[in-house]
């Protein structure tokens, strides 16, 4: 479904990979490893066609990810490590302009069910500046629980600032996802039961090792 | 398409109302500068009626310019400008409801401020609704070409002052026949022509803005 064909990134005057290429199929989890500033960020940016690669492609089913873009970005759900959410209005409002935008139903029904599958279903009439660091990052999370959700997940560092409830919930969503065909890229440095069984594992410690050999 | 343009108006607009300051500070900005210059050149009312058009249509020109940081930077801060150039829309129906409701929110209320505010320049009747008309039609065009310059210096240091430099060149046309219709009825000559010059930058920059605004975003985001 995606396939990244000999993407090089290079940020300023530093390349930052060269080469990379994987494909992901449904059910399939990628993580990518790397230390800090090796380019993990970049790497998701450049799969979420927010950033263009210095070279090479992305494809997904078989088209030009930057040809595609609508259609695209409606296959696609990102959560990055921003939390997306506006200061001045409510969990729920939040939601809803995140799902209206995604081209999904918003109604406070759905929301109130997605902010409860993190536990979060008593802060839904709470301004988001209001909210603790966790309680926010379980909102911008809640994003995955809207059905009908996109088939392809890009997670940047999802597990910071969670507590181990929601590390809990957030792998049982990722598992139920992946067992129904989706697909997720994600980064992290923590280790999580459903990540060890990646089946995919993108390691830019060794790209920049390479580099510097080079 | 329609859907997505009503949310991204919603949204603005509850933000805006939840943060009534910032709406008001333009407003007020206004407000004080065209009250101030009856003070400051004195209270001869013949001058006072030559001077009003330009006095009034620059106060709203700066207090539009004033609010354009306040476009796309917040959006750009926290993220949700990030979530837009994902969403499933056609950015430039987005960047458009967000234009719309930036109107509403900074060039409305001047429009309905100004005839108050021209009474204090002792404006005749049939001047005073062409300078309505004419900040009707005028101050839309200056929100279109504000994005512009918003989304182009989004994440630049000194942002503020570059989207000026950026920005007022093309306000010029705009205020010369804004201020200039204003004129034209008070000399008798009638304002059909500069509005309908106006009318014209509104319909150019109705087509083209949301475009460039569109694609400077992308490149902001890089």
């Amino acid at each position: 479904m995606l396939e990244a064909l000999q993407l090089e990134c290079t940020r300023g005057e530093r390349r930052l990979f060269t080469g990379l290429s994987f494909a992901l199929s449904r059910g399939q989890l990628l993580r990518v490893a790397g230390a800090n500033g090796s380019g993990k960020t970049s790497l998701l940016r450049i799969m979420c066609g927010l950033l263009a690669p210095s070279a090479g492609e992305l494809r997904w089913c078989g088209k030009s990810i930057r040809s595609e873009r609508e259609e695209y970005s409606r296959n696609l759900l990102f959560v990055g490590h921003l939390n997306a959410l506006k200061d001045d209005l409510t969990a729920v409002e939040n939601l809803q302009v995140a799902a209206a935008l995604g081209g999904k139903p918003a109604d406070v029904g759905r929301m109130l069910a997605a902010l409860d599958c993190f536990g979060v279903a008593h802060c839904a009439e709470l301004p988001a500046k209001v909210l603790s660091q966790g309680q926010r990052r379980r909102v911008a999370l809640a994003r995955l629980a809207l059905a009908p959700t996109a088939p392809l997940w890009i997670l940047d560092e999802p597990f910071a600032a969670l507590d181990v409830a929601a590390v809990v919930e957030l792998e049982r969503l990722l598992a139920s996802h992946l067992a129904s065909g989706g697909m997720v890229v994600l980064t992290t440095h923590q280790e999580v039961a459903v990540v060890a069984h990646a089946v995919l594992r993108v390691d830019l410690d060794q790209q920049t090792a390479a580099l510097l050999a080079a | 398409m329609i859907r997505a343009l009503g949310w991204v108006l919603r949204r603005d607009l509850l933000l805006a109302f939840r943060r009534r300051g910032d709406v008001v500070n333009a407003l007020v900005f206004f407000v004080i500068v065209v009250s101030l210059f009856p003070l400051g050149v004195g209270p001869e009312a013949s001058q006072l009626r030559n001077m009003a058009p330009g006095v009034l249509w620059v106060a709203a020109l700066l207090a539009c310019m004033l609010s354009l940081a306040r476009l796309f930077a917040p959006d750009h801060q926290d993220g949700t400008l990030e979530q837009m150039l994902l969403a499933g829309e056609p950015l430039v129906v987005l960047v458009l409801g967000k234009v719309i409701s930036h109107w509403l929110m900074s060039g409305l209320p001047l429009v309905l401020m100004a005839p108050l505010l021209g009474l204090q320049f002792d404006l005749p009747a049939d001047s005073l609704a062409v300078l309505c008309v004419s900040l009707l039609i005028g101050t839309p065009v200056l929100s279109l070409i504000g994005s512009v310059g918003a989304a182009l210096t989004l994440g630049v240091r000194g942002s503020g002052v570059l989207v000026s430099l950026l920005v007022l060149p093309l306000y010029v046309p705009v205020l010369i026949f804004g201020a200039g219709s204003v004129v034209a009825t008070a000399n008798g000559t009638g304002a059909e022509a500069h509005l309908l010059l106006l009318g014209g930058f509104l319909a150019l920059s109705l087509v083209l803005a949301p475009w460039a605004t569109a694609a400077a975003l992308r490149i902001a985001m890089e």
